[in-house]
């Protein structure tokens, strides 16, 4: 089947469709993920959404607004409780943080299984992109709006805040508020990718194109704005080939992405392994040939 | 000559031992001053607090002739700073000028003769767009110069910058600092190398937890001034705060 016949299905257009909103604003915002260090805080978060979406769903069903808000409130304490228990006990923040995402994940799981809520654990881990209703795209792309937009206009501050925290303070940036933004932005992109490609398949398209990057260019503005475009190319690549080879439609995502970002750790022009090998051996020859020449 | 930074009074203390007791000095623009004293004498406490990065007991650093956020650039040590951070030279010198272009003003034909002015100025011209690790470490050290002069400031705070630099790339950052001091600049640096002052600093600020004497080189940069600034038992962790700030203090 060709390509065209294959978007003939409005289920693929939808999935097309939510391929390239969720891809753009994933890839966008993995760009802040992967420079302030935030992967590891990032899959805690997501693991720790579960007990507010059961609690959300309990309460007021499956609407997107209600998952949003239990997401956001789940993720909001566990990130804040685990910086609590970090500056009042030795527990450093990373132990912290471990300790209560999983306690909530837990929580969640047992929530789901006594509550009787159609929330699957499949479907909150890796979504299900051929049944997006048209609704959820329309969240996508409220969310994706107001995230891209809070990265755009900001991208200033944030760039001095992720650079250089306490030098940015003293400029008069509003250094903690904006960490905590960018902390709120990657939970809201996470539950709104929730419906198309669950949370482990948002932080793989929040990390995988922001670190492909990360290995191929110096440019900080390069990073969010080509991280968008191959998140979403990905997408729709590993959307296309789950399609042929019957392959899941997430892992297909993930492989796509994950073999551009081994490739490019692999071939970087400036940054990957074969090529800083190779110049590690011609920056030994001269300084050899320098010390050749000062001899003579 | 005139002053350019007045601090009075400051102290800091962490966790109640003061690092920095009572201290008060005026230093003008034109200097290139050497801030001097043995391990745990308070320098880098003094150069964050007079840039803001920590809080002050007591005291207050009023800057003449400008306001403190854009007047004072403060130079991380160098293992402060992430090398690995996507960004090149000239990207370096350009978030010099976000402080005063806000959110929205675009960048104009002023920004980018400052910027490039920036680049002059510390001769990092060939190496503008060269990312940040792949440069040496006095380029290193100049080119977070070249922010601060983007960003306009009339005061630098750098925190040994001269460590680990060799004698080449030691001449090239003091020229860069001359050049600095030459443009009317006041700039500060702490320094462990005591024999190296006289040659790369006009002014020194002697200081064990306390002032013990701040002027030229020439003339406060003797013998007997280095060893009381020595010898002194160093304040800071010897002993608590016994005197409390409820009130400000005399002088």
């Amino acid at each position: 089947m060709n390509l065209f016949e294959l978007f003939q299905y409005e289920f693929m257009q939808r999935a097309l469709v939510a391929c390239v909103l969720i891809g753009f604003t994933n890839g966008f915002i993995g760009a802040f993920v992967v420079l302030r260090r935030l992967a590891l805080m990032a899959d805690a978060l997501s693991h720790s959404l579960l007990p507010g979406l059961a609690i959300a769903a309990m309460l007021v069903g499956l609407s997107t607004a209600g998952l949003l808000l239990g997401g956001l409130l789940a993720a909001f304490f566990v990130a804040i409780g685990g910086h609590l228990i970090a500056r009042s006990s030795r527990v450093k923040d990373e132990t912290a943080i471990a300790s209560l995402y999983i306690i909530a994940f837990a929580l969640g799981v047992a929530i789901i299984k006594f509550a009787h809520v159609k929330v699957s654990l499949d479907h909150f881990l890796f979504g299900n992109i051929l049944g997006i209703a048209n609704s959820d795209l329309w969240t996508s792309f409220a969310v994706s709006a107001i995230v891209l937009l809070c990265l755009v206009i900001l991208h200033r501050p944030l760039l001095l805040a992720l650079f250089e925290p306490s030098v940015a303070k003293t400029q008069g940036v509003a250094v903690d508020w904006l960490l905590g933004l960018i902390i709120v932005l990657i939970v809201l992109t996470m539950v709104s990718s929730l419906q198309a490609v669950g949370v482990l398949l948002s932080l793989g398209l929040m990390v995988l194109p922001a670190a492909t990057i990360y290995l191929l260019s110096d440019s900080y503005s390069k990073m969010s704005w080509c991280g968008g475009l191959l998140g979403a190319s990905g997408a729709v690549a590993g959307l296309i080939l789950s399609y042929w080879t019957n392959i899941p439609s997430g892992p297909a995502i993930i492989m796509v992405l994950g073999t551009v970002f081994l490739a490019a750790y692999l071939f970087s022009p400036k940054y990957g392994i074969i090529i800083r090998h190779l110049k590690a051996r011609h920056l030994h020859e001269e300084s050899l040939s320098r010390w050749d020449e000062e001899r003579h | 000559m005139t002053p350019r930074l007045t601090i009075t009074d400051a102290t800091v203390s962490y966790n109640r031992v003061p690092a920095v007791h009572h201290l008060s000095v005026t230093l003008n623009s034109h200097s290139l001053v050497a801030l001097v004293g043995p391990n745990g004498a308070g320098k880098t406490t003094l150069l964050k607090a007079i840039a803001g990065l920590v809080p002050m007991e007591t005291g207050k650093v009023v800057v003449h002739g400008g306001n403190r956020k854009n007047a004072i650039a403060y130079v991380p040590q160098r293992e402060a700073v992430d090398w690995d951070f996507p960004i090149t030279v000239r990207g370096l010198a350009e978030m010099g000028r976000y402080p005063s272009l806000g959110l929205w003003r675009k960048f104009g034909a002023e920004d980018d003769r400052i910027v490039e002015e920036s680049l002059h100025v510390t001769e990092l011209e060939a190496f503008a767009d060269r990312q940040i690790k792949a440069l040496s470490g006095g380029q290193q050290q100049r080119a977070f110069l070249a922010r601060a002069w983007a960003q306009q400031a009339e005061i630098y705070l750098l925190d040994e910058p001269f460590t680990g630099l060799d004698r080449n790339a030691q001449e090239a950052f003091s020229g860069a600092l001359q050049k600095l001091r030459e443009s009317g600049k006041l700039i500060i640096a702490s320094h462990h190398d005591l024999k190296s002052v006289p040659e790369l600093f006009d002014h020194v600020l002697l200081i064990n937890g306390e002032l013990v004497a701040s002027g030229p080189t020439s003339d406060t940069f003797t013998n007997a001034n280095i060893e009381k600034t020595f010898a002194m038992k160093i304040f800071s962790g010897s002993e608590p705060h016994h005197h409390h700030h409820h009130e400000p203090h005399q002088a």
